[in-house]
């Protein structure tokens, strides 16, 4: 079942089976590690209709592992797309008013392309031989999306860590072209702490003997166990000691004594055990490397001479940004920094720290203070957009 | 941040000095009762910004651009002159630096506009003059060891901080328990007796 779900993985990089655009040699990527990239091609789901004006678009932005899947079946998991509780027909993103735009990111594994994908040099999977992707060539890609679609400027560009990195970057590349902006837990550099966790997870990636140096594809394996023990280092950092303590404490795993023995004694091990091993059934590896190097790269500010004012000069785009209290991966601070720099470009901004121990990935569930803020920031942006109700 | 127990009745004062369509900066928004006015009878451009978190998710929850942030540390982070009006509404009294912040107003916004319950009102004085005891009145709710007004003032008190900072008083209004304007031909004494609340229009 596993290999199954693993080839069909493998299959959605190049023949996803959500739409797809593919760009050929006379419109390359330009990458910011210095190259080209192309042919190329951009898998995305949309829901709901665009209007005449055009003026109801909203691009979402996915995470590190998230995908186009935002409010339809996942094709891999066979789960309800990862922010369905927030976008869908009559839900807080109302896709009977707005035309919601999610693509998979350049670098990704579930239909953009990405180190999974073949190479039309070799007819091999990319690998590592793929250059290096950013944030900013993530967004150049959906801005080619964007295009096509004839949409001048995008009613809202919103989406959580990963994604609120692009939610800045489209807010600073674009401004012209981004009506509001709701990066939601994220901040506008990746810290020390967050590139070491990241870190973590590569090396165990890369020393899994089944990794042979990314060429996995062609030896017929995947390193399925580093990639799991990278996974369920990383799932620590998206929850709170308070939220782990509140579901899990020192409960154990299907049996009445300590086996001393190196079992998953604690329900805490079996959970992070199952969160890795399901993980590597929808996800690649090398893609996981990619994902995590971009973000590692993010840097508004340095991108503008220190100043991460000068990231927003002159922007006329609304914001709202959003953090969670219990979010150590993206503590309140990040936001906070963004908020000043907002404030010193003289933006419009509001600013919502919403109290929860659910941690970082707060952002996913349904958390009815994140709604209303989402509900009022959507609700005021629109009416002054002029998009009736 | 409500550090008022009664009906603000100084809203309607400032609003009223508030042109259609300025750009605007409510420090200590609180609910954003005063922004909502102004965006809906003068289509202002308004901002916000609140202490406490609950009233900041309440005014983006309703769609006001608000941030939490202390009017003590946050204003140096917006840039000269960004507003025609930044409002301080009945929290000058509660900031650790009046002045400071006063100067940042004065920094930020083409003009300033104050409002302040007057330590100065007759009732205030009788209080301690008759009982020896710090005031609790229905308009100032507090104990001296919970209020969060640490920095009280009186109109007078006020006028020279303004002198102090440099700073031209264009208007002012007193209002009296009942929340209606004293007479503007009444000299500083009288406002400063009868005044419950003062509200200021400043410029530098």
């Amino acid at each position: 079942m596993a290999a199954l779900r693993a080839r069909k993985t493998n299959n959605e990089a190049d023949q996803p089976s959500s739409p797809v655009l593919r760009f050929g040699p006379d419109q390359p990527l330009k990458l910011d590690a210095g190259t080209l990239l192309s042919p190329f091609q951009i898998a995305y789901q949309t829901y709901g209709t665009l209007n005449d004006a055009r003026s109801n678009a909203i691009l979402v932005c996915h995470a590190l592992t998230g995908d186009q899947h935002i409010a339809n079946t996942n094709p891999v998991t066979g789960k309800p797309g990862w922010w369905e509780v927030l976008i869908g027909p009559g839900r807080i993103i109302d896709t009977n008013r707005f035309f919601v735009i999610c693509s998979n990111v350049i670098g990704g594994c579930l239909g953009s392309t990405g180190p999974a994908s073949t190479n039309p040099a070799t007819g091999k999977p990319y690998g590592l031989d793929l250059p290096v992707i950013t944030i900013r060539d993530m967004v150049r890609a959906q801005q080619m999306l964007i295009d096509h679609f004839g949409i001048e400027k995008l009613f809202c560009v919103l989406g959580g860590s990963m994604g609120g990195m692009q939610v800045l970057e489209w807010a600073s590349s674009y401004p012209e072209r981004v009506f509001s902006a709701l990066p939601i837990a994220t901040g506008a550099r990746h810290s020390s702490q967050n590139i070491a966790f990241h870190e973590v997870g590569r090396q165990a990636v890369m020393a899994d003997p089944d990794w042979h140096g990314g060429k996995y594809f062609e030896h017929g394996k995947r390193p399925e166990k580093g990639l799991a023990v990278a996974r369920m280092a990383a799932h620590i950092t998206y929850l709170s000691e308070a939220a782990l303590h509140r579901k899990f404490g020192r409960n154990l795993q299907d049996r009445d004594h300590l086996t001393f023995g190196f079992d998953a004694d604690f329900q805490i091990e079996s959970y992070l055990r199952h969160q890795g091993m399901t993980f590597v059934d929808r996800f690649d590896a090398n893609s996981y490397l990619y994902m995590t190097r971009s973000m590692d790269y993010f840097d508004i500010a340095a991108d503008h001479g220190g100043r991460l004012a000068d990231a927003f000069a002159g922007t006329k785009t609304r914001f709202c940004l959003v953090s969670f209290t219990s979010d150590w991966l993206f503590p309140t601070e990040e936001s906070r920094s963004i908020v000043h720099a907002l404030n010193a470009a003289g933006a419009s901004v509001s600013f919502v720290e919403i109290e929860t121990d659910r941690g970082h990935d707060a952002f996913l569930l349904d958390e009815p203070e994140l709604f209303a803020a989402i509900n009022g920031f959507i609700g005021s942006a629109a009416r002054a957009r002029g998009l009736a109700s | 941040m409500s550090v008022n127990g009664s009906q603000r009745v100084d809203l309607e004062v400032v609003a009223n000095l508030i042109p259609p369509q300025s750009r605007v900066l409510d420090v200590g928004s609180g609910d954003g009762s005063l922004l909502e006015l102004l965006q809906d009878t003068k289509q202002v451009d308004g901002r916000g910004l609140e202490l406490s978190q609950r009233g900041v998710n309440e005014c983006v929850a309703r769609g006001l651009s608000v941030i939490q942030g202390d009017a003590d540390k946050d204003l140096e982070f917006y840039p000269d002159k960004g507003f025609d009006f930044v409002v301080l509404s009945q929290t000058l009294q509660a900031t650790r630096n009046p002045k400071l912040v006063l100067d940042e107003l004065l920094r930020i916004g083409n003009r300033a506009i104050v409002s302040f319950p007057n330590f100065g009102h007759w009732r205030v004085r009788l209080s301690l003059f008759v009982k020896g005891r710090m005031p609790v009145t229905q308009d100032l709710p507090y104990s001296w060891y919970d209020t969060p007004n640490i920095h009280f003032c009186t109109i007078r008190d006020f006028v020279n901080l303004c002198e102090e900072l440099g700073a031209t008083v264009e208007k002012a209004t007193a209002l009296d328990a009942a929340g209606q304007k004293i007479g503007l031909s009444m000299p500083w004494w009288f406002w400063n007796f009868f005044g419950q609340q003062a509200v200021f229009l400043l410029k530098r």
